[in-house]
């Protein structure tokens, strides 16, 4: 079979557009671990002269990117919790037939054209009422369960055949017992990308934590971070550490879940 | 009763999802709708007796804002450069990924969804820094070519465009792996009855993979014009909203009346308006798509 028509200059195109799309990440790594006087060298350097972790030390020094980091995977892991509301929602919605389903669901779908800045001075309001401002669970709530989450799994477990179920139930399976042993292992690929979205969205989180935590002592990364960009003189070197702690971590999550990722799209009837 | 209880499982099921959505969105959207009819401030969180309700003043009020209209605008630069570049650069990009199932192609894949998954804080340091005018790398790399140095993120013009560039550079990620998961489902046999009819590459993909991808297209435009609508964290970070107000994005607009001059229920007022404005937009296309024949 003759090779298709165009694949080496399309390959060649993509490979210098990849190159262009990661060039800031490359950028970023770069100047994290360059001294702080080369930083400003003009011209640029592409690569640091001398390499020093000085600056992330700093974050961790002088600053306290130890506390940050430690609320962030709290976040992140109370997230998880909404994960599982989340299939449980969308595994009612998939495989129940109950009164007043489709209304339930036109609502759930409906919450997504709700801007966020519709929300942010209710929601401050809502939480302060029941003295969660300021907390930790007060930053992860607003974001716990997402209509778009709930969608896909739905999607997904509307393909997981009923005589399964109804066979689970024959033994005398109790339903939250089907639930966790039977349909959740059957799931696998739309949990990898409910996992994956759920922990961007909690690591990620910006805007609730800067709303919800007065207290340096909750903050995430992500707004120790942008404390960085308000210091009086400019700190690349620690700046691109900072920065480089926050996406380090997800991108590595990311390509090793990519697959599942691309793959739980397309199963969720996405076409 | 066990049959009453049979029936109660998928109202436990869904109970706990259905809880915090109804009280983070609907409940908020009727919140927000009450504030905006009060002059709700920061004595007013003190004291909930200092609240009084005024009528329509704050929709009025916000009319007669030039701030607010010059938010208005900025908003629909912002979505009518953002929207279009963004579905037809993610569709290209798809396309051509999807042009080739070797190993090359498939690592290429995730350089263009990384942008995506990276957090918003993070990248507006890292492009704060390769815009900066005085030792950024842009206009470093501007002068090679003797070009004069750019006020990137100072000149009120230029502004709008660097932030909504780095917009473009973040979204392009998401709509590529849904673009490209819909053409994994796209049927080979389709594209073998093209050949046989001694279709090109280039028809193959207006004939087939277009209209196959009509769903996903849709998707991706109405998700991105509810997002573009509601475009806040590239300026938030990146100018603040200025220079004089250039990158002021009704967001930021709404975001920056509540929480920086904490005028709750002017800035509620504000956000009911961006909403019915999101709300209509997004009805109208779900009306045109169900005009539109189905296949």
């Amino acid at each position: 079979m003759r090779p298709r028509v165009g694949v080496l200059p399309i390959g060649a195109l993509l490979a210098v557009g990849a190159l262009l799309t990661s060039f800031p990440f490359f950028w970023m790594l770069s100047t994290s671990l360059k001294p702080r006087s080369e930083s400003y060298a003009y011209p640029p350097t592409l690569l640091p002269s001398r390499v020093t972790l000085d600056s992330y030390l700093q974050l961790f020094g002088d600053f306290e990117f130890g506390r940050f980091l430690v609320n962030t995977i709290i976040v992140v892991i109370i997230g998880f919790a909404g994960m599982f509301f989340m299939a449980m929602a969308g595994y009612a919605f998939a495989k129940y037939r109950f009164r007043g389903k489709e209304a339930l669901f036109l609502l759930v779908l409906s919450t997504m054209i709700v801007p966020i800045q519709v929300t942010m001075i209710p929601t401050y309001l809502i939480l302060n009422s029941v003295r969660l401002t300021n907390t930790l669970v007060g930053i992860a709530l607003p974001t716990l369960v997402s209509a778009y989450t709930i969608f896909l799994f739905r999607q997904f477990m509307t393909t997981i055949p009923d005589e399964l179920v109804e066979a689970a139930r024959l033994d005398g399976g109790g339903e939250l017992r089907i639930l966790i042993s039977i349909v959740l292992p059957m799931s696998r690929p739309i949990l990898a990308v409910g996992g994956v979205l759920t922990f961007i969205s909690g690591w990620n989180s910006f805007i609730w934590p800067l709303i919800i935590a007065n207290d340096q002592q909750n903050y995430t990364l992500s707004v120790g971070i942008s404390l960085l960009n308000k210091q009086l003189t400019v700190n690349p070197p620690l700046q691109m550490a900072g920065a480089s702690l926050m996406v380090v971590p997800i991108v590595i999550v990311f390509v090793i879940l990519q697959r599942y990722i691309v793959q739980g799209f397309a199963l969720s009837g996405l076409k | 009763m066990s049959r009453l209880r049979r029936a109660l499982v998928p109202y436990v099921f869904i109970g706990p999802a259905l809880f915090f959505l109804v009280v983070f969105s609907v409940l908020s959207l009727v919140v927000a709708a009450v504030v905006s009819l009060t002059n709700l401030d920061i004595s007013g969180l003190a004291h909930y007796a200092n609240v009084r309700f005024i009528g329509l003043r704050n929709y009025q009020m916000l009319f007669s804002d030039g701030a607010f209209w010059e938010s208005l605008g900025n908003t629909a630069i912002f979505v009518v450069v953002g929207v279009p570049t963004l579905i037809i650069g993610s569709l290209a990009i798809a396309i051509a990924l999807n042009y080739s199932q070797s190993r090359l192609f498939r690592a290429l894949r995730a350089f263009y969804f990384v942008p995506a998954i990276t957090a918003i804080v993070a990248i507006s340091l890292i492009w704060g820094n390769l815009y900066n005018s005085q030792f950024g790398l842009l206009n470093w790399l501007l002068s090679l070519i003797g070009i004069a140095p750019v006020q990137w993120l100072t000149d009120p013009a230029i502004a709008k465009f660097s932030v909504a560039l780095v917009a473009i550079w973040r979204g392009s990620g998401l709509d590529t792996i849904i673009f490209l998961a819909a053409l994994q489902a796209i049927p080979p046999e389709y594209y073998e009855a093209a050949a046989i009819d001694g279709a090109g590459e280039l028809r193959k993909i207006f004939s087939v993979t277009l209209p196959m991808m009509r769903f996903a297209i849709f998707f991706v435009i109405v998700t991105n014009l509810i997002g573009w609508m509601q475009f806040f964290d590239e300026p938030y970070v990146l100018t603040q909203g200025g220079p004089v107000h250039s990158t002021t994005s009704m967001s930021l607009y709404i975001y920056q009346q509540g929480f920086r001059y904490n005028a709750f229920g002017f800035a509620s007022a504000a956000s009911i308006v961006l909403f019915v404005i999101v709300a209509g937009v997004t009805a109208l296309q779900l009306r045109a798509r169900r005009a539109d024949v189905d296949f």
